[in-house]
């Protein structure tokens, strides 16, 4: 789309909802940009000269004689290696007083990959945290998402993921974040002295909640610049997925779509699935790994964002505090991580992936204990000692706090099998139990 | 739909990718037409006609697009291109050939050819000069891989004709004329290894679609001893996320006993689809040693990519199963999931704001679905030759919870209901198919059950139904253990209940990664079945019930180690001597 040298000015507004307007122009190109009296606007209809403009910031204040001027493009973000280390609102305006990036001007939301085009995902992606490393590993060019429920330390987590990751670029997305976690991922990225590989585009619960809509496409944007033309192992931060979809269902009302479940828009399902599968392992080096949050209410996974954005993600991670050792752990029975196999006991330890279902198993076993001690039935001296294994299988891996590199945690594993069990009752595999089995201290 | 003049038109209005275009001439429902955004053309196919406003919904993003770009519709339906040359590609939604596609994005308006035309071919006749035939006859064949590819005379012709001249054996590209037919008025017809076909039309080309018998073995037990498939059949896996849906289906088309595969991957994860991608060309075909990918077609709509395309790909997808099919070859059609492709109907329907049905589905949902099934099926061509169309869906239901339309339509058509089962894949028993609440509606007919007993063995039927009863016994045991505590029960609960998990972890479960494991040929199944029944049969002696536990672990431990030895090897026998040898111990006198 070319920019002409003026502008045609439109001023006679026809129609205004709260998140919309309607005017009369004509050539106008459908996902185009528009200012309306200063205010960023899509287009999200054409009908004949109608022409219906979706305003970002919402409608308040707006006359029907506004200035309307349309940008001849769809949303764009200037990208270049500039972009490393700025901070940016969800229009990509840089928010941290300095100067506007300059580069190359990319529409965003762009295409797929084709899909013969991707390579399989095969590298680990290691974060120190034995609940995700040992028993959910991740790997480039996954997308996953962590499942929490809001008071839970999901950003804390994340932000510690994001650091310990050997990324060549961390990119944040954030949607609705409080100022004070805004401000605390800035803190703790430039306390770890890693602002220059840290971009962020965020939207603030101060600013509109419609803008929100633009944040993923700009942080995935941004992500595609220097994972394939710069063929750099990015990481993108998206937090929190839950506000984006209620964004989502915010526009659709008032267009007067139909609704599906739980009040979203019919096409959640579509709309999620072209942010999450912009995570890809390009055969040329780079890669996009996508860590997501959702937030469920009171851990309801059926809810239509968390249900939909499961089928979508390869895999997911809970959060749960396990007040058995008062801390936060990753829950070993619902967290999943569906490219693991691609990598445990390849590029770890062989006996990896015998040790991490040896040590859930027995952690299930203490589970079923614990129910029958709660309904009153007398426990066995192998139930006792589940119990006493699965309280320090808690505090020494699965914590957020734990951080070990992978051999550590398989050693620390297997001395916890042998403190508390017996070889037959482990069940691994002979080969590995004759090179890592110890003894009783 | 003949039509003399083509019908142009122009864009009046834009609804993300439901475009209305003022028409000049006329249009029919489904007809396909290009738009023209600034040089690119933009694939789409008409939905609603309402005066001389077509409602076209476009196969691609519409950024840009703008009122007044020209439109010009092609006088056809949606069509695949059928011919030698399409195993082991990969086609998107509309069979465009992805690996002929440049660029590592997809581009807007990049159309590849399906089938390469110049591609020479070895041909031998089958017809004779002067032999009446009618759609679907075979007239020669080529060699496509090991497929012995029949070159048809093409569906579209409805009349009677005679074959007036043949091309002799020989080497030939799929574009050159192989065979000139006549019809009554003497009108003669060309034909070539390379015809088109509307998707959304069934191709019926066969005399008759008797009921299906024979059994389609899949080598996964909990299908083929408990819940058979059969050659012709349908079936469906719902199941919530986690579940192992996929990982199942990637099992049934590395295992199942069919000439061909074809694979719908409709808007789901784009790295499964890249598994297919780097495992199958080096996977060998158990039964013809060939590598799987030989035998695979691949149709890819990955949720990424444009939502109205998703629709046309399981169609796409069921008509060039329906095109092998009418060759008399065993088809085996997945399609990953149908949810999503009922959900690309929703969205349709949504913008061309219809009054909605059931969770905003439309309202003929059910019928649409039901259609499709339908057109699977063990058909007898006209030659006397069989051919079939065994389709498999997944659905992946809101929430995990099958009381909603997609399931429930499903149910009502699919004859095979694989139910997978959260708690069971929570405790990683898989395959995590539900013993109690699948079912296989193939076991009732009186012609599955013949071909059951005499080609498994005559008692296999009232074994299966004595199986399904010990699993109800048991499961029912262990609800009671539950509630009164282990010690509140007689010792024969814990037995009934540790009977019902031999035959799960020895029969149903199944581990999809071990190489002796994923594949069970049926008569392994048998004797194992036979030999846990006899475990099951064995009348046993207990003084508590702290002893069951212990000797069932034992029992369970052997029998799986017999699972993962080569059947009927020394190492098979000795584990098979063992387990006598343990149940000796407890054998009541």
């Amino acid at each position: 789309m070319e920019t002409t040298a003026f502008k045609k000015i439109y001023t006679k507004i026809t129609q205004i909802t709260k998140a919309t307007c309607t005017l009369q122009a004509s050539g106008i190109g459908y996902d185009e940009m528009a200012e309306v009296n200063g205010r960023l606007a899509q287009v999200v209809k054409i009908n004949g000269n109608n022409v219906t403009l979706q305003i970002f910031s919402g409608t308040e204040g707006i006359p029907t004689n506004a200035e309307v001027t349309f940008l001849g493009r769809p949303p764009v973000l200037k990208v270049s290696e500039d972009l490393a280390g700025r901070f940016f609102n969800a229009y990509g305006q840089p928010i941290d007083g300095g100067p506007e990036v300059e580069g190359e001007e990319r529409e965003i939301g762009g295409p797929s990959v084709n899909p013969v085009r991707r390579l399989q995902p095969s590298e680990l992606i290691p974060t120190g945290i034995a609940g995700i490393d040992l028993n959910n590993t991740l790997v480039t060019g996954q997308k996953i998402p962590f499942f929490a429920d809001p008071d839970q330390p999901f950003n804390q987590v994340m932000a510690m993921v994001a650091l310990r990751a050997k990324a060549d670029k961390i990119i944040l997305g954030g949607m609705g974040l409080t100022n004070d976690d805004y401000l605390y991922y800035k803190n703790v990225f430039d306390n770890a002295g890693a602002l220059d590989r840290i971009i962020s585009f965020v939207n603030t619960t101060e600013n509109p909640p419609v803008e929100r809509l633009l944040v993923p496409d700009m942080a995935l944007t941004a992500a595609e610049y220097f994972a394939y033309d710069k063929k750099e192992t990015v990481l993108v931060l998206l937090t929190d997925m839950t506000l984006y979809a209620d964004a989502l269902s915010i526009v659709s009302n008032r267009m007067d779509q139909i609704p599906s479940k739980d009040s979203m828009p019919g096409s959640l399902y579509s709309d999620l699935a072209k942010i999450y599968e912009k995570a890809v392992q390009f055969p040329e080096g780079g890669s996009i790994t996508i860590i997501a949050v959702t937030t469920l209410s009171s851990g309801d996974i059926t809810h239509a964002i968390p249900d939909n954005t499961g089928y979508i993600t390869e895999g997911q991670l809970f959060l749960r505090r396990d007040t058995d050792i008062g801390k936060v752990i990753i829950d070993p029975f619902r967290s999943l991580s569906r490219l693991k196999q691609l990598v445990i006991g390849k590029q770890t330890r062989a006996d990896h992936p015998q040790v991490m279902n040896a040590a859930v198993r027995l952690y299930a076993d203490a589970a079923n204990a614990k129910t029958k001690l709660e309904n009153g039935f007398d426990l066995t001296a192998y139930d006792e000692r589940t119990m006493r294994f699965a309280r320090e299988y808690s505090k020494e891996l699965l914590a957020i706090d734990v951080n070990i590199d992978t051999t550590q945690m398989l050693d620390t594993a297997w001395g916890l099998f042998g403190r508390h069990f017996s070889k037959a009752e482990v069940g691994i595999k002979q080969e590995f139990v004759d090179l890592y089995w110890t003894e009783k201290e | 739909m003949e039509k003399n003049k083509n019908t142009n038109g122009v864009v009046s209005g834009i609804i993300a990718n439901l475009v209305m275009v003022q028409v000049d001439g006329p249009v029919s429902q489904n007809e396909i037409c290009y738009i023209n955004l600034a040089g690119v053309d933009l694939m789409a196919e008409v939905i609603k006609v309402l005066g001389d406003v077509a409602y076209v919904q476009v196969f691609e993003s519409t950024r840009g697009l703008k009122v007044g770009d020209t439109v010009a519709f092609a006088g056809h339906m949606l069509e695949v291109t059928l011919g030698p040359g399409i195993l082991s590609k990969n086609y998107d939604g509309l069979q465009h050939d992805l690996d002929k596609m440049e660029g590592t994005f997809l581009r807007r308006g990049e159309y590849t050819e399906a089938i390469d035309t110049s591609k020479k071919w070895d041909y031998k006749p089958l017809a004779k000069v002067g032999e009446k035939v009618i759609a679907g006859s075979w007239l020669g064949e080529v060699k496509e891989n090991w497929i012995n590819h029949k070159i048809m005379v093409p569906f579209k012709l409805t009349d009677s004709y005679k074959v007036k001249w043949l091309a002799e054996e020989g080497n030939y590209a799929a574009s050159e004329v192989m065979a000139v037919l006549e019809d009554e008025d003497g009108k003669e017809v060309p034909v070539t290894m390379v015809q088109k076909f509307p998707v959304k039309i069934a191709i019926k080309a066969y005399k008759e679609k008797p009921r299906p018998f024979r059994l389609m073995e899949t080598g996964i037990r909990i299908i083929d001893t408990l819940n058979p498939i059969v050659e012709g059949g349908t079936g469906f896996i719902p199941g919530p996320f986690g579940s192992g849906k996929t990982v199942l289906q990637h099992a049934l088309s590395k295992q199942a006993d069919a000439d061909l595969i074809i694979v719908a991957a409709c808007g789901e994860r784009a790295n499964e689809v890249v598994e297919i991608f780097y495992e199958f060309p080096h996977l060998d075909d158990p039964r013809t040693g060939r590598k799987l990918m030989e035998r695979t077609t691949i149709i890819a709509n990955t949720s990424n990519m444009p939502v109205a395309a998703r629709e046309a790909s399981v169609y796409t997808a069921m008509t060039i199963g329906e095109y092998y099919r009418s060759m008399g070859l065993k088809v085996l059609l997945l399609a990953d999931s149908t949810s999503r492709w009922a959900q690309a109907l929703r969205e349709m329907s949504n913008r061309m704001e219809e009054l909605p049905g059931p969770d905003a589905f439309p309202m003929d949902l059910p019928a649409i679905i039901s259609n499709f099934y339908a057109r699977a099926g063990y058909v007898k061509l006209n030659n006397g030759a069989t051919g079939s169309i065994t389709f498999i869906g997944t659905v992946s239901p809101a929430g995990g919870n099958l009381k909603e339309p997609v399931t429930e339509s499903t149910k009502k058509v699919a004859r095979c209901f694989y139910a997978l089962s959260q708690q069971r894949a929570d405790s990683k028993r898989y395959p995590a198919v539900d013993p109690i609440d699948s079912y296989s509606k193939y076991l009732e007919y009186d012609e599955v059950r013949e071909y059951l007993s005499s080609h498994v063995s005559e008692e296999w039927i009232d074994k299966v139904e004595e199986t399904r009863n010990l699993l109800l016994k048991g499961k029912e045991a262990n609800e009671q253990i539950n509630i009164l505590g282990d010690d509140g029960v007689p010792v024969d609960y814990h037995l009934r209940y540790w009977r019902s998990e031999v035959i799960d972890f020895v029969i149903l479960q199944q581990d999809a990664f071990d190489k002796t494991d994923s594949s069970t040929p049926m008569e392994r199944q048998q004797y194992m079945l036979n030999l846990v029944l006899g475990v099951c049969n064995t009348p046993l002696e207990f003084d508590s019930f702290e002893e069951v536990n212990p000797f069932f672990k034992r029992v369970i431990n052997t029998l799986k180690q017999m699972n993962y030895s080569d059947y009927m090897s020394d190492q098979f026998s000795q584990f098979e001597n063992e387990l006598s040898t343990i149940l000796t111990e407890r054998k009541s006198a």
